[in-house]
C-alpha cells in the first residue's frame, strides 16, 4: 500500500490525531508563555533569583520525556494518564526558552533607551509594557517559537501515556512495524514544526526593531504578520474548540444507560486487541466505551488502581512477578490462585477468568539459522551464545523473569551485553542479523512472517503468562454487562486464534477494530 | 484692571522671587555609589535661575553627568540637598519631577519603536493630553525644529540622520512645555557642521521660549557658545562657576587649559586660511 493510499484510507484518524496534538501544543504552550513571560521579567528586576530559576529550568527540559511522564503519572491532580499530564510536561519543557529568551531580550534593551524612558516620567509598568517588552518581543518570540517547536516533537510521546496525538502513529508504526503508520505520525508532526516556525518567524520580524525599516517593506509585513498570527490562532481555536466540545459533549450512549467504562491496554498489538475486543462487546451492549489504549510500561495498573481506568488486559505471570515482586514459579494455577487473591486485598481488583492462551516468553532465534545448527531448545543454544549479540525490551531486561535469572539458568554467556530497545524493534533487528537472539512474545503474529524460529524452555524458567482481564471491583458493580461479557471470553481464545489474530493486524496491516469486529462475528 | 503702577510691581515681585528662588539648587550635595569608595561628586553649590543656561564642562568621569541625573532624580544625593522649583528632589514624587523636566541625551535616546511622533508625543499622552491636542503640539514642535511634520511624522527613528535624532530628541524634551531642560552632551555624536547649526539654532530656541536649561559638555567652544553661565568641573568638584565672559579671564590652571585648546584650532584656522 503506498503512502497515499494509506494517508486516504486513514485520513479521518489522521484529522483526529492531528487535533489532538495541535491542542496539547496550543493548550501547553499557551501556558508555558502566560507562566514563562512574567517569570523571566521577574528574573530581570530580581538577579538574585537569575540563576537559580535559569538553573531548574534547565535541568526540566534535560529529563527524559518518558521519564518525566513517569515521575508525572503518580502526582495527585497534574498526573494520571491522559492530556492532563501530557500537559505538565509539555508546559515544563517549554518553560526554559520562553524564560530565558525573555531574559535575554529585556537585559538587551538599550540602557540608554531605558533610562530616557524613566527620564521621560514613565512609571516601572509603563517602561516595562511600552518599552522593554515591545523592544524585546523579537527574541521572546524566539523563545516561544524554540518553545513550540520542542512541544510538537515531545507532543509525539504524549501517546505513551494515553494522551493521543500523532505519537499514536509513530508507536504504533514501531510496534506494527509499519511504515505507512511511522510516516503518518513522523511526516504531520514535522510539517507541523516546519509551519508553526516559519508563521512565528514572520510574526518575530513585524517585532524585530533593529534593521532599518522602509514604509512599504514595513506594512507588507505587517500584514503578513497579521495573517500569520490569524491562521495559526484560527487553526488552534478551530481544533482546540472541537476538542473541548468533544470532552464536554455526552456520548449518546451514555445517556441511554448511563454506563460508560474506561478500557486499557498496554503498548502492543495483543493488549490493544484484547482491548478492542472487551471494548466492542460492551458497546454492543450499548456501553459507552472510552479507549485508553497503548500505555506504556506499569502505566495500565497504576492507571487501573487509580481508577483512571476499569479494566485492561494482563498476564498471570506479569503481575505475579512484576507487580506483586514474586519470585517466578511454574504452577499456572498456583499462579492464578495467588494473583486473584492478593490483588483482591491489595488492590480491589478483580481477576477474570483466563481467556484460553498463555503469552510467554519466547526465546527466538533465525529459522534458518535454527535449521542449519539443529536448535531445538535453549539449552541446544546455549553453546553458541559466546558468539551471538542479543536484543532484548526494556521490560525484559529489568523484570524478575527477565534477563538475569534467565542467563543463569542456562549459563547463557553473550558476545557482548545484550541491547536494550523497544520490544517490537527486537523482531526485525533478529530478522536483519543485527542481533542473533530475541525474547519475543510467543502470541507474536510476526514469528511466522519473519521465518522466526522459538527455541524451547526445557528448564522451565519461564513462570506461566496466561491472559486475564483485570477489572476495579466498583466498576464491576457500577456496570453489571461488564462481568457478563468478561465472562463470554472466559476460555474462548486459543494461541492460535490470538497468533491469527495479532498476525492480521501486524502482518496485514489491518485495522484492529475490523479484525475484532470479524473474530465476534465468527464467535459469538 | 491692572494699573501700569501694579504691573511694574508684579514684574519686580516676579524677578525678585526668580534671582531668590532658583529653579535649581544643589545645597553641599554629595554622591558616590554604593560600593565604590571615592565619591562620583563631592560638596557640590551651586543655583541656577530661570532662563539661564548652566553649561557643566568637564572631562569624562568628572561628575557631570552624575549631576545632571540627580537634578531629575535618576540619582539621590548620599548628601546634601538637590531643590527644584523649591522643593528638595527627595520630596517629589519622580514620575511628577521627570515629567516637568525635559531630557536630552546623546543620539536622542528615541525609542526605535515608536515613530518620531509617537517619540515626541510621549510625555503629553502619559499626561493625558487628548489626541488632537497632542498631535497639534507634535507638528508645532518638528516645525520649531526644522523637521517638516507631514515629511517626518510617520517614520521610524532609524529612518533618520543622527542630525534629525537629535533634533526630535530635542523636540520631545520640549513637548510638555517643562519648565527646565537637562541636556547630555546632546550633540557629542554629530559631524561639526551639524552641530554647529544645531547648536545654534538652541540659542535661538532657549532665548525664545526662555527655558531654563543645564547643559553638560566637555567641549569648551559649544560651552561658551551656549551658557549664560560655565561651571567647570573636575574630579567631582565644581572648580568655578562664571559666565562667558570671565571665564576667557580666568586664571585657573583647567580653564587656562581649556582656553588653550581653544586657541590652537583657532590659530590652526586661521593658518589653514
Amino acid at each position: 500500500m503506498s503512502f497515499w493510499h494509506f494517508l486516504l484510507q486513514n485520513w479521518s484518524e489522521l484529522l483526529e490525531h492531528l487535533r489532538e496534538h495541535l491542542s496539547l501544543v496550543f493548550i501547553s504552550t499557551l501556558i508555558a508563555v502566560a507562566i514563562g513571560i512574567p517569570t523571566g521579567v521577574l528574573l530581570t528586576r530580581r538577579k538574585s533569583l537569575r540563576s537559580s530559576v535559569l538553573g531548574i529550568a534547565n535541568v526540566m527540559q534535560t529529563i527524559p520525556s518518558l521519564a518525566l511522564f513517569g515521575f508525572l503519572i503518580p502526582i495527585p491532580f497534574i498526573g494520571g494518564i491522559g492530556a492532563r499530564t501530557a500537559i505538565v510536561a509539555l508546559v515544563l519543557y517549554s518553560l526554559l526558552p520562553i524564560i530565558r529568551n525573555t531574559v535575554t531580550g529585556i537585559l538587551g534593551v538599550d540602557p540608554n533607551v531605558r533610562e530616557a524612558a524613566v527620564a521621560m516620567g514613565m512609571t516601572g509598568s509603563q517602561v516595562l509594557w511600552q518599552v522593554e517588552l515591545p523592544l524585546a518581543m523579537s527574541v521572546i518570540i524566539t523563545g516561544v517559537r524554540v518553545a513550540l517547536v520542542i512541544a510538537i516533537g515531545v507532543a509525539t510521546i504524549a501517546a505513551a501515556v494515553g494522551a493521543g496525538g500523532l505519537g499514536v502513529f509513530i508507536f504504533r508504526g514501531i510496534r506494527q512495524f509499519d511504515n505507512n503508520l511511522l510516516l503518518a505520525g513522523a511526516v504531520p508532526a514535522a510539517l507541523l514544526a516546519l509551519l508553526s516556525d516559519f508563521l512565528l518567524g514572520l510574526v518575530e520580524r513585524r517585532f524585530a526593531t533593529d534593521v532599518r525599516k522602509t514604509k512599504r517593506s514595513r506594512s507588507r509585513r505587517r500584514a503578513l504578520a497579521v495573517a500569520a498570527i490569524v491562521v495559526v490562532v484560527a487553526a488552534f481555536a478551530f481544533f482546540g474548540w472541537r476538542q473541548v466540545e468533544k470532552s464536554l459533549g455526552k456520548s449518546p450512549a451514555s445517556d441511554v444507560t448511563g454506563a460508560r467504562v474506561v478500557v486499557g491496554s498496554k503498548d502492543f498489538t495483543e493488549s490493544a486487541i484484547l482491548a478492542e475486543i472487551v471494548s466492542q462487546l460492551l458497546e454492543a451492549r450499548g456501553v459507552a466505551v472510552e479507549r485508553r489504549f497503548e500505555l506504556g510500561g506499569n502505566l495500565p495498573h497504576d492507571a487501573l488502581v487509580g481508577g483512571q481506568i476499569d479494566v485492561y488486559p494482563e498476564y498471570t505471570g506479569t503481575s505475579y512477578t512484576a507487580i506483586l515482586k514474586h519470585s517466578p514459579i511454574t504452577d499456572p494455577r498456583a499462579v492464578y490462585q495467588q494473583v486473584k487473591q492478593e490483588y483482591a486485598d491489595k488492590f480491589k481488583v478483580v481477576v477474570s477468568e483466563p481467556l484460553g492462551f498463555e503469552n510467554t516468553f519466547a526465546i527466538l532465534v533465525r529459522g534458518a539459522e535454527a535449521r542449519r545448527l539443529n536448535l531445538k531448545t535453549i539449552s541446544d543454544a546455549a553453546p553458541y551464545a559466546p558468539k551471538w549479540r542479543a536484543g532484548f525490551g526494556q521490560d525484559f531486561m529489568s523484570r524478575a523473569d527477565g534477563y538475569p535469572g534467565f542467563s543463569k539458568a542456562y549459563g547463557l554467556k553473550f558476545a557482548d551485553q545484550p541491547r536494550e530497545m523497544d520490544l517490537s524493534l527486537t523482531y526485525l533487528a533478529l530478522s536483519s542479523k543485527q542481533v542473533d537472539l530475541i525474547a519475543g512474545n510467543s502470541t507474536e503474529g510476526r514469528i511466522a512472517a519473519l521465518d522466526l524460529f522459538q527455541l524451547q524452555d526445557d528448564r522451565h524458567y519461564f513462570p506461566p503468562y496466561e491472559a486475564v482481564y483485570l477489572t476495579r471491583q466498583d466498576s464491576l458493580a457500577r456496570v453489571p454487562t461488564l462481568a457478563e461479557s468478561l465472562g463470554k471470553l472466559a476460555g474462548a481464545i486459543s494461541t492460535e486464534e490470538m497468533r491469527q489474530l495479532n498476525y492480521e493486524v501486524d502482518a496485514n496491516k489491518r485495522g484492529q477494530a475490523e479484525v475484532v469486529r470479524e473474530w465476534i462475528k465468527k464467535k459469538f | 484692571m491692572l494699573t501700569s503702577a501694579s504691573r511694574t510691581g508684579k514684574l519686580l515681585a516676579k524677578m525678585s522671587a526668580a534671582v531668590n528662588n532658583p529653579l535649581v539648587e544643589f545645597r553641599d550635595v554629595s554622591f558616590s555609589h554604593a560600593a565604590a569608595t571615592r565619591p562620583v561628586i563631592s560638596h557640590l553649590s551651586f543655583k541656577v535661575h530661570e532662563g539661564e543656561t548652566l553649561v557643566l564642562l568637564g572631562e569624562s568621569g568628572c561628575g557631570k553627568t552624575t549631576t545632571l541625573k540627580l537634578i531629575n532624580r535618576l540619582f539621590l544625593p548620599s548628601a546634601g540637598e538637590v531643590r527644584v522649583e523649591g522643593m528638595a528632589t527627595t520630596d517629589w514624587d519622580p514620575i511628577r519631577l521627570r515629567r516637568r523636566t525635559g531630557y536630552v541625551i546623546q543620539e536622542g535616546g528615541l525609542f526605535p519603536h515608536f515613530t518620531v511622533a509617537r517619540n515626541i508625543g510621549l510625555v503629553p499622552s502619559l499626561e493625558g493630553w487628548d489626541q488632537e491636542r497632542t498631535k497639534q503640539r507634535v507638528d508645532e514642535l518638528l516645525s520649531l525644529v526644522g523637521l517638516e511634520p507631514l515629511e517626518f511624522a510617520g517614520r521610524y527613528p532609524g529612518e533618520l540622520s543622527g542630525g534629525q535624532r537629535q533634533r526630535v530628541g530635542v523636540a520631545r524634551a520640549l513637548a510638555a512645555e517643562p519648565p527646565l531642560l537637562l541636556l547630555d552632551e546632546p550633540f557629542g555624536a554629530l559631524d561639526p557642521l551639524t552641530r554647529a547649526s544645531l547648536q545654534s539654532e538652541f540659542i535661538e530656541l532657549t532665548r525664545r521660549l526662555e527655558k531654563t536649561a543645564v547643559f553638560v559638555t566637555h567641549d569648551v567652544r559649544e560651552a561658551l557658545l551656549l551658557g549664560s553661565h560655565i561651571g567647570l568641573m573636575h574630579k567631582g568638584e565644581l572648580l568655578q562657576l562664571e559666565t562667558p565672559e570671565e571665564f576667557r579671564r580666568s586664571k585657573n590652571e583647567l580653564a587656562l587649559a581649556y582656553l588653550e585648546t581653544l586657541k590652537l584650532s583657532e590659530d590652526g584656522a586661521e593658518v589653514s586660511a
